[in-house]
């Protein structure tokens, strides 16, 4: 019999979470009882069921039991709770019940618990038999135990403040850097073994340079480190900054789509560009996140802070039509509790949306507790229409910022010109007053003309606008233009917001003017009238297919008006504002031109009345209705409305106003060319109820204010108003919060070692992980927050340290010992992370553009991919130049359907928050490997410098060549002899076949280059294409 | 230099003699990085004897209606221009209705009794209805979603809430796969010209919080059949032959010099990938089909059909395949569903009945379940012409693999709306499946974020009736 895979348990030992629970590991051996012929030496002192001598402390040992076996009904939750019994509690477990104690330090006998747990009649036993989990015979023992030991009981390692723990006095002090290693050895010296030796130049220098930047290490680098300098120089590399921002992204799932079924674009990369920007200038932990959370809420937000706000707005959102606001309003909510529960308390509040945690201490009122302080933010459940995530800002820079500023100043003035008194102004006014009053008596009908050449009504604009002109055969119905539109499924432009705004009287109907293409028609026409910020006013001909207001319905917001006018002609439709819910005095200040598939050409567009002159205000109030009324019954807003309205008309003041125009036009042009992105708004909160089971249907709940989880300390605020984001954020870096350091450090540990100390980062309660060494992580805890919550000191720190230098080869005693590498006895290996996979293969091959920031790229991608998405139909539009060579951290990041690249190597989809990726090896990364082209292209440039000096040179200087670029050391004697094997081979294949020597060189939009032979460049290809498929390649050594 | 974990999960259970570890250690394995290598088969297996050993699930995607498929509701078309009774829908949840007057909408299609069964089947159908002896309908699905995105995350984790793992995922996650030379969780697509195509996220066939390889791979009927399969142009397979094994050879080497458990999976991973680089083209290239079953699917294939497919389908299952998902997008009739349902029946009816006559004539129908239906129902209201998105009540139909046929489970109410005797949930489909295919799915578990999930969640009961 092969001897068991056995997890030592030294005295003192760690972990009783992770991987190898010591419970587990007993009752395999209790198990096997009588089996066991051949044993290891070192496993002799735990094989027998714990006896009295060996200490079990209550926090490592005792409560993961309790967690798993009794808490579910005898544990935080408040209705499932049984027998009012509490066992996660020291009052729990000590209480006296019925004169008898629940735990009697010092008596198991004595311990009702310890009765009941090992009663001999069934149905009186703990666990209940229906239960799914029961207690071994190790479990019990572990429990007497501890009983027996005098029951002393321990917190939980996460709830308690982090206080810096003594440095352990260690056997050898001449290994330790730094205190790190005094508690990694010190550990070590307990379990009687030695770390291991200090890696090499070279391995050090590459993995300080992929965990650091994320990219792999020269010739210089290793020199650098040589000299002691390489630390220092990649902590202040901008690529730093990239790296650490790919980590947080994934926290906060950043992506470029909205998520849900349509997965909608939408632009989100300034906040991207703050992240790097905030690691790279090593922005304190604290500040970040009260900017992040709250920089909207500042005195006076700066653009930088706006940006940062921006984070509130990074959930999932949704377009599908029939979805129930209400229900997404709380998904939007219940996202944003579990992201910042991940984020800055490590921890699963999540779980208590429908029913109080069953396992920590979360009530479903701290969820919803948590979730009232983003009840602030202005959003919708479903958004509508195609584009836009309201609110939105534009996005600028201090520059722009005076730009703008002197465009406003610039206006400011010019509309002062504008409103200045003048008697003959006031003349003027009077006799178009006259005139319209005659003309509304004289019963003859005109057309206000809202929209003919140009969109100058002001306001937002949206959607493809494209006037084309008359000639040849474009049909044109007035003026020189009209707007073409044509798309597949559903199209439309629109504007909203006008300054010239529509007030409608008695009698008036909209109409437009509208040519359907003969051969390509629409299938249905829409149009929609926005007023008081809603567009729910909407006319539709022909087919029922676009959504808004409701396929199949007939109403206001969908009101069915015909059948498909003819082709081929233009035609009027008209609509009754009654017939979308509109009637006199409701001012109408934006219009949409709808169609579903097909081609339109779309003019004249306006209100037939009996007053044109009347219909457009500019102010909020309805001029028809301030012209008629009397002198003695006319207020005092209406004669400015008619004041300000007669400027708008004036012939006296044509060029003011079209100098106004063209400040205005130019402004507003100006302003495209500045970035969008999602803006956290704050506005009135909206009442947030607790929902019995998450049930968004049932309000018979309380309503609650804004606090944080009840069991922790809750920080002594005395602020009397509601609290708000800022508030959540100042707790969250408080000394009241016990986690968020010790989430953070985890985290970066895990970043530099592969697992954190506690190996479930999203999870430091009672069911995740327990710190391997739990004095270190307070230590390095403690040690963050009183640098100022400095991030690079964190980071230097850890990498500076002896544990952090070993080696990371496998070593024997180690392999049964400790498999998973819990005793930090030597460094990790694991695979890149899926960006920096690619972003090696680029870097080495010389083709990587190393722009730091800016919007998402497109990079190659396999056609097709996008096939499945719809709302609209879309393909992957790959970009020019360094697009396709950018760090993957630019990648588009669509949600629904991740690039394939990535996704192979476990890249998150970003829907929800990730903490901790994958590491998956499977067969699609090899296909990535050898047959993306993006990698077979950058196997091409890394070709060229060997094709071009053969056959000069050795064939063994150009393997050389590559190796030293790909992996900075030289071939093997074994490698290169493959390596040339392989050359010559595909040589010969490639010179008798130029066909496949084309083909290969073709992959990639990179030129090949003139002075080259192509069949060389062919096989030297194939030798790159096998240094960038090596395992060492794609790990972190 | 081996595994860290020398003994098989089988023979650990047997001697340990505990069952409750299964999950946990079944999730300790899965996540370490040092776990054993990857092998196509996976080391768990089954529970107990399975009837069946491979699923393909056909996917109906945008809600198919009821009421025009596979449940006949008289009462309704006497019903039909009447407003729909408030008892039957207030409270209830409401998609595009919301706010609006609701009608009886009748069946808009007459239905007709098939098989020796007499199974009760829209004359849509008449292919499937040929093989209603096979069939076991289901008449009283219901689920909690209303929305296409959520429902079907609903229908594929047995959550609304994204990110678990789908249910092929579970099933190659404990079983593995019979092929050697082909993922074990294939994916098909094809959309239909018969209303809105509702887009499918690949988060539907993800492997959630399960180990990476049980994702689903999404397998094109049109073009590259899998991301990356094709060797760059140029590089035809001997090129590329060598280029795998020198990449073996240096890993080889290395792994030689310092042994590590994750360069040897690389190997295999690597000789997958090669062999997945003949096998996929062979598993597309239908040279080797007789004119016969071109004539039978009424597809010469690679043409992006739901027919094309379907015969990939059964190529899938003949090569071991574990779990086989086909989505055709296109039964969204929130309009004109009387022609919609015409257009989108024919889409499918033909290649159905040749699937499951193809499977039972090459032996395969009797371990294979196929399951037919969508993520909800629709409305017994109108809307407009079309019905709207109905979570109450619909159908599905089940064939194979262990499931009794030539019966029908479960009703909804006379007017359709409610499932009314033997409602079955999404969870006891879920568990039903899973126990088919050798699997309890209250031990079929895996722990994450300190909880041990499973694809029924909470619930789920096998429904025991269903079974052969």
């Amino acid at each position: 019999m092969e001897p068991m895979p056995t997890h030592l348990r030294p005295r003192g030992g760690p972990i009783r979470r992770g991987l190898f629970p010591r419970s587990i590991l007993i009752r395999i051996i209790v198990g096997l009882g009588s089996h066991l012929p051949i044993l290891h030496p070192l496993m002799l002192p735990l094989l027998a069921i714990p006896t009295g001598d060996v200490p079990v402390t209550f926090d490592r040992d005792v409560r993961p039991i309790l967690s798993d076996n009794c808490f579910e009904c005898h544990g935080p939750d408040t209705n499932k709770r049984k027998a009012r019994l509490r066992l996660d509690r020291e009052e729990g477990l000590f209480a006296v019940r019925d004169g008898r104690p629940v735990v009697a330090p010092g008596s198991s006998a004595n311990s009702e618990l310890y009765a009941r747990i090992t009663h001999a009649d069934p149905d009186s036993r703990m666990p209940p038999a229906e239960f799914r989990h029961s207690l071994d015979e190790a479990e019990l023992e572990t429990i007497r135990i501890w009983i027996d030991q005098g029951a002393i009981y321990e917190g939980h390692w996460a709830w308690n403040k982090p206080v810096r723990p003594a440095v352990p006095a260690v056997a050898d002090g001449s290994w330790v850097r730094n205190p790190i290693d005094a508690f990694v050895l010190a550990r070590l010296d307990a379990e009687g073994l030695l770390p291991s030796p200090t890696a090499d130049a070279r391995t050090l220098a590459r993995r300080l340079s992929v965990d650091l930047t994320g990219l792999p290490a020269n010739a210089d680098q290793i020199a650098a480190f040589e000299r002691g300098e390489l630390v220092e120089a990649l902590l202040a590399s901008a690529h730093y900054g990239e790296r650490m921002t790919q980590h947080w992204l994934d926290l906060v799932r950043y992506a470029d789509t909205v998520g849900y079924h349509g997965d909608q674009e939408w632009n989100m990369w300034p906040y991207r560009d703050y992240v790097i920007r905030a690691f790279n200038e090593n922005m304190p932990f604290d500040k970040f996140s009260l900017e992040q959370l709250g920089g909207d809420l500042f005195e006076e937000p700066t653009m930088s802070d706006k940006v940062a706000a921006g984070y509130n707005r990074l959930n999932m959102v949704t377009f599908e039509g029939g979805s129930q606001a209400k229900e997404y309003l709380l998904k939007y909510a219940a996202d944003r509790v579990r992201n910042f529960s991940t984020v800055w308390l490590g921890s699963t509040v999540g779980c208590a949306e429908c029913h109080d945690h069953k396992f920590d201490p979360y009530a479903t009122k701290d969820f919803y507790r948590l979730s009232a302080y983003f009840a602030d933010i202005e959003e919708v459940g479903v958004f509508s229409g195609v584009g836009a995530v309201p609110p939105q800002m534009s996005v600028t820079s201090p520059e722009e910022e005076i730009e703008l500023a002197e465009f406003a100043a610039a206006i400011q003035s010019l509309k002062i010109d504008l409103e200045r008194d003048d008697p003959a102004l006031a003349q003027g006014q009077a006799s178009w007053e006259s005139k319209a009053i005659l003309e509304a008596g004289d019963g003859v009908r005109g057309s206000a003309v809202w929209l003919d050449d140009a969109q100058s009504n002001g306001g937002t604009t949206e959607g493809a606008w494209s006037f084309v002109g008359a000639g040849d055969s474009t049909p044109v119905y007035s003026g020189k233009h009209s707007r073409k539109q044509t798309g597949s499924g559903i199209v439309q432009h629109h504007f909203h917001g006008a300054e010239k705004r529509a007030a409608l009287a008695e009698g008036d109907l909209f109409y437009t003017w509208v040519h359907l293409d003969p051969e390509n028609p629409p299938e249905q026409l829409m149009l929609q009238f926005h007023v008081d910020g809603t567009w729910e006013h909407r006319a539709v001909w022909g087919a029922d297919k676009i959504s808004f207001g409701g396929v199949g319905t007939d109403r206001e917001a969908h009101r069915q008006l015909g059948d498909l006018p003819a082709t081929g002609e233009w035609v009027r439709l008209e609509v009754d504002p009654a017939a979308v819910g509109l009637g006199p005095g409701r001012i109408v200040d934006g219009m949409a031109y709808t169609q579903f598939s097909g081609l339109a050409h779309w003019d004249e567009a306006g209100v037939e009345t009996d007053t044109p002159s009347l219909t457009f205000a500019t102010g909020s109030g309805s001029v028809y209705d301030a012209v008629f009324a009397t002198a003695e019954a006319r207020t005092k807003e209406q004669t400015q409305l008619l004041r300000t309205y007669y400027r708008t008309i004036s012939p006296t003041l044509n060029e003011t106003r079209a100098a106004l125009g063209e400040a205005e036009a130019e402004k507003d042009a100006f302003q495209q060319t500045l970035p969008v992105m999602l803006e956290t708004v704050s506005v009135e909160p909206r009442e947030v109820r607790v929902l019995p089971r998450g049930n968004w249907m049932d309000e018979s709940g309380e309503v609650v204010l804004p606090g944080v989880p009840a069991f922790l300390p809750q920080g002594g605020s005395d602020k009397e108003e509601r609290a708000d984001r800022l508030d959540l954020a100042r707790w969250a870096v408080s000394d009241a919060n016990p986690l968020v350091a010790r989430a953070f450090v985890n985290r970066v540990w895990k970043l530099l070692f592969g697992e954190g100390l506690a190996r479930t980062p999203d999870d430091l309660g009672n069911q995740g992980a327990r710190p391997t060494h739990p004095d270190l992580l307070d230590w390095l805890s403690a040690e963050f927050i009183e640098s100022g919550w400095d991030v690079k000191h964190l980071v230097r720190t850890i990498v500076s340290s002896g544990t952090y230098r070993q080696s990371s080869l496998t070593r024997s005693d180690l392999v049964e010992r400790d498999p998973f590498n819990e005793l930090l006895a030597r460094q990790s290996r694991w695979r890149h992370d899926a960006e920096f996979v690619r972003d090696g293969a680029l870097a080495v091959s010389g083709l990587l553009a190393t722009t730091v920031g800016g919007p998402s790229v497109k990079p190659y991608q396999p056609a097709g991919h996008w096939r499945e998405l719809n709302f609209p139909m879309r393909t992957w539009k790959q970009g020019e130049a360094d697009q396709l060579y950018r760090r993957s951290l630019y990648t588009f990041w669509c949600r629904t359907f991740l690039h394939p690249a990535m996704d192979a190597f476990d890249a998150p989809s970003r829907e929800s928050s990730c903490a901790k990726r994958n590491r998956s090896n499977t067969p699609q990364q090899a296909l990535v490997l050898l047959n993306d082209p993006g990698f077979v292209e950058a196997a091409r440039a890394l070709a060229e410098a060997p094709a071009r000096l053969s056959p000069k040179q050795a064939d063994g200087e150009g393997v050389q060549w590559i190796w030293s670029r790909a992996l900075a050391r030289k071939a093997r004697a074994e490698e290169l002899s493959v390596a040339l094997a392989l050359l010559q081979e595909e040589r010969i294949r490639f010179h008798a076949d130029p066909e496949a020597t084309q083909a290969l060189l073709a992959v990639g939009r990179r030129p090949v280059p003139d002075d080259l032979t192509d069949a060389e460049l062919a096989a030297w290809t194939q030798v790159s294409r096998l240094v960038l498929n090596l395992h060492e390649t794609v790990t972190r050594n | 230099m081996g595994t860290a974990f020398p003994i098989s999960r089988r023979d650990f259970l047997s001697r340990a003699g505990t069952c409750t570890l299964t999950g946990t250690l079944a999730s300790l394995l899965a996540q370490s990085s040092l776990a054993a290598p990857e092998v196509r088969d996976a080391s768990f297996g089954p529970h107990h004897i399975p009837k069946a050993r491979r699923v393909i699930h056909l996917c109906m995607a945008g809600g198919p209606s009821h009421l025009e498929t596979l449940d006949y509701k008289p009462e309704l078309a006497r019903r039909h221009g009447e407003p729909m009774p408030e008892s039957f829908t207030k409270g209830q949840q409401i998609a595009q209705l919301q706010g609006q007057a609701l009608k009886c909408f009748g069946p808009q299609h007459p239905f007709a009794r098939y098989g020796e069964s007499g199974q009760s089947i829209c004359t849509l159908f008449p292919k499937i209805g040929a093989q209603a002896d096979k069939l076991c309908i289901v008449r009283s699905m219901h689920t909690s979603e209303i929305n296409h995105d959520p429902a079907h995350t609903m229908m594929n984790t047995g959550s609304g809430l994204s990110g678990r793992p789908s249910m092929g995922s579970w099933s190659t996650f404990e079983l593995g796969a019979k092929t050697k030379d082909l993922p074990g969780y294939v994916v098909l697509t094809s959309v239909g010209k018969g209303g809105q195509s509702q887009p499918i996220a690949a988060r539907q066939w993800s492997s959630g919080f399960l180990p990476g390889r049980h994702q689903g791979v999404h397998l094109k009927s049109q073009g590259e059949p899998v991301h990356y399969v094709s060797s760059p142009d140029g590089a035809d397979l001997v090129g590329q032959r060598r280029l795998v094994d020198a990449v073996a050879r240096l890993n080889a080497a290395e792994n030689g010099r310092n042994p590590d458990p994750e360069i040897e999976t690389r190997l295999a991973q690597y000789e997958l990938a090669y062999r997945m680089q003949t096998s996929v083209p062979e598993l597309v290239d239908l040279s080797n089909e007789t004119e016969e079953t071109f004539e039978l699917y009424g597809t010469r294939g690679a043409d992006g059909s739901y027919a094309a497919n379907c015969l990939l389908a059964r190529r899938l299952a003949e090569r071991g395949v574990r779990f086989i998902q086909l989505y055709h997008r296109g039964w969204d009739h929130h309009g004109g569903i009387k022609r919609s349902m015409e257009i989108t029946a024919k889409e499918v009816d033909q290649a159905t009945g040749a699937l499951l006559e193809d499977l039972d004539r090459r032996g395969l129908l009797e371990d294979t379940i196929v399951l037919w239906g969508g993520e909800f129902g629709r409305t017994p209201m109108g809307q407009g012409d079309g019905r709207d998105h109905h979570i109450k009540g619909f159908s599905v139909w089940m064939a194979g693999g262990g499931i009794r046929g030539g019966t029908s489970y479960g009703a909804t109410d006379e007017l359709g709306y409610a499932a009314s005797v033997d409602p079955v949930h999404v969870h006891d489909l879920h568990a039903t499946m899973l126990h088919l295919l050798g699997l309890d799915h209250k031990r079929s578990t895996f722990r994450f974020q300190g909880r041990d999930y499973r694809l029924t969640d909470v619930s789920g009961k096998v429904i025991q009736s269903w079974l052969a």
